[in-house]
């Protein structure tokens, strides 16, 4: 049966890994290479390297991270932050990215989207979306969570999905960094609108949150920063945590 | 010498650190000629099956010289599904045609399953095999495909998702693996092993 996937994220601004609270207040949490490591170990399912400040201030991808990351572990690898276009994209790839997260860059300029997929495969695909809780409905934001892009997240998650993407990254920005749980209701309506993997985003902050978002969020993965950083919870323990739920994981 | 043919299907560069990182560098033919000296056959390729279609021809030929000449033949996800018949994704592109059967898309089961098939699952042994020596029954594998290939005599190892599909394949020297060992962490890393070691053991 197909395990539910545990993914770590590594938010890297200047080489280091940090992480903030509603996408603000950065604080570090070390050497990419070495939580990746620590990571792998720990039974990690796959790693995503996120340059949390390269669309802000135009800067790429962090290329030696990437090759850091790639030399040594043998798990799928995405790269997202500042994939602006086809060459960054490459660039990505060239150092080991297997997958590029795609945000911003998409919502500007959709055809990215099948360019990439056409090239590289839908599985290599990603796109980000960064969804805030407006009314009754979730609206997108682009350029980290600053700056509404006037589209509805379902809806844009379906169209995303018909260009060609392979994976939908779900945050819900009203959670990233607070450790109240996932945005299970954003999930699940996303989840059940595309044909492809969701992965949830924002809020992990217990090993219930997971099964929460697992069974009423029905995700197909999910993604952690801080929970794991700072050695509270292991993934391992998650992973059991999860096994002891009835919930497919890779022990 | 272990030749990744690299015919434009995907990114490779993850395929090429995996074997550098179990000491078996791979030599990278530009033409089919250059398949010449090699012991060992690496066909990848993600994505759709009518990319194959750039094996047709003088690639086809070389690789068949090849076999007949001894060398062993690891396809790998798109790779795998090119031994067969062919695929239901593009019916009028043949596969090399050495296994039996057709490969064909999975079934979302009324959308009670993602289709594409990403992540990790479990590969179920059906028989001894020498690709997969030293990895236990259950061991979970990275897989990232929307189409799959009919169990039958060949099939080494089965994962189900909506139907059971062949997972590993192991004929003589071809040998084939849908998911990606180059993704798979360790278990992963002994499968490429296993083949460098098989490689290697091939008569002068």
């Amino acid at each position: 049966m197909l395990a539910k996937r545990i993914i770590a994220c590594l938010d890297v601004r200047d080489g280091h890994v940090v992480k903030g609270v509603q996408f603000e207040e950065l604080r570090s949490a070390g050497d990419p290479a070495a939580l990746a490591r620590r990571y792998n170990v720990e039974g990690i399912d796959e790693l995503v390297i996120l340059d949390v400040t390269a669309t802000l201030e135009r800067r790429r991808a962090l290329a030696q991270t990437v090759g850091a990351v790639a030399r040594e572990l043998f798990i799928p690898l995405t790269v997202g932050g500042g994939i602006r276009g086809e060459a960054d994209a490459a660039a990505a790839i060239e150092h080991g990215a297997d997958k590029v997260s795609l945000n911003t860059a998409a919502l500007t300029d959709p055809s990215l989207i099948t360019l990439l997929a056409a090239r590289y495969g839908s599985q290599a695909v990603i796109v980000a979306i960064d969804a805030k809780r407006e009314g009754s409905g979730f609206a997108v934001y682009a350029r980290s969570g600053t700056s509404a892009a006037a589209r509805d997240a379902v809806e844009w998650a379906r169209e995303a999905a018909d260009r060609g993407a392979g994976e939908i990254l779900l945050t819900s920005i009203d959670r990233d960094g607070t450790k109240a749980g996932f945005d299970c209701e954003i999930t699940s309506q996303v989840a059940q609108a595309v044909p492809i993997p969701v992965i949830a985003s924002g809020g992990a902050g217990t090993y219930e949150h997971f099964v929460d978002v697992f069974t009423e969020g029905c995700a197909d993965a999910a993604l952690a920063a801080s929970i794991f950083h700072f050695a509270e919870h292991s993934v391992r323990g998650l992973k059991e945590h999860l096994r002891e739920h009835a919930i497919p994981v890779r022990l | 010498m272990i030749a990744l043919i690299d015919y434009g299907a995907g990114n490779l560069t993850s395929v090429r650190k995996a074997f550098a990182a179990v000491d078996a560098p791979l030599a990278s033919p530009l033409v089919p000629d250059d398949l010449r000296e090699a012991s060992a056959l690496i066909v990848p390729g993600v994505g759709h099956f009518g990319a194959t279609r750039s094996l047709e021809g003088a690639w086809r030929a070389a690789i068949e010289e090849r076999l007949a000449n001894g060398a062993l033949l690891l396809g790998i996800c798109l790779g795998m599904q090119w031994l067969f018949a062919g695929s239901t994704e593009a019916p009028d592109v043949p596969g090399l045609g050495r296994l039996a059967g057709r490969c064909d898309r999975l079934d979302d089961l009324g959308g009670m399953l993602k289709v594409p098939h990403v992540g990790w699952n479990a590969l179920s042994m059906t028989r001894p095999s020498r690709l997969l020596e030293g990895v236990p029954d259950g061991t979970y594998v990275y897989f990232t495909h929307s189409y799959a290939a009919p169990v039958s005599g060949d099939t080494a190892a089965t994962t189900e998702h909506g139907r059971v599909f062949a997972s590993v394949v192991e004929s003589g020297p071809l040998m084939g693996v849908q998911f990606h060992p180059e993704k798979s962490g360790d278990a992963g890393l002994t499968i490429l092993r296993n083949f460098v070691r098989l490689a290697e053991r091939r008569p002068c």
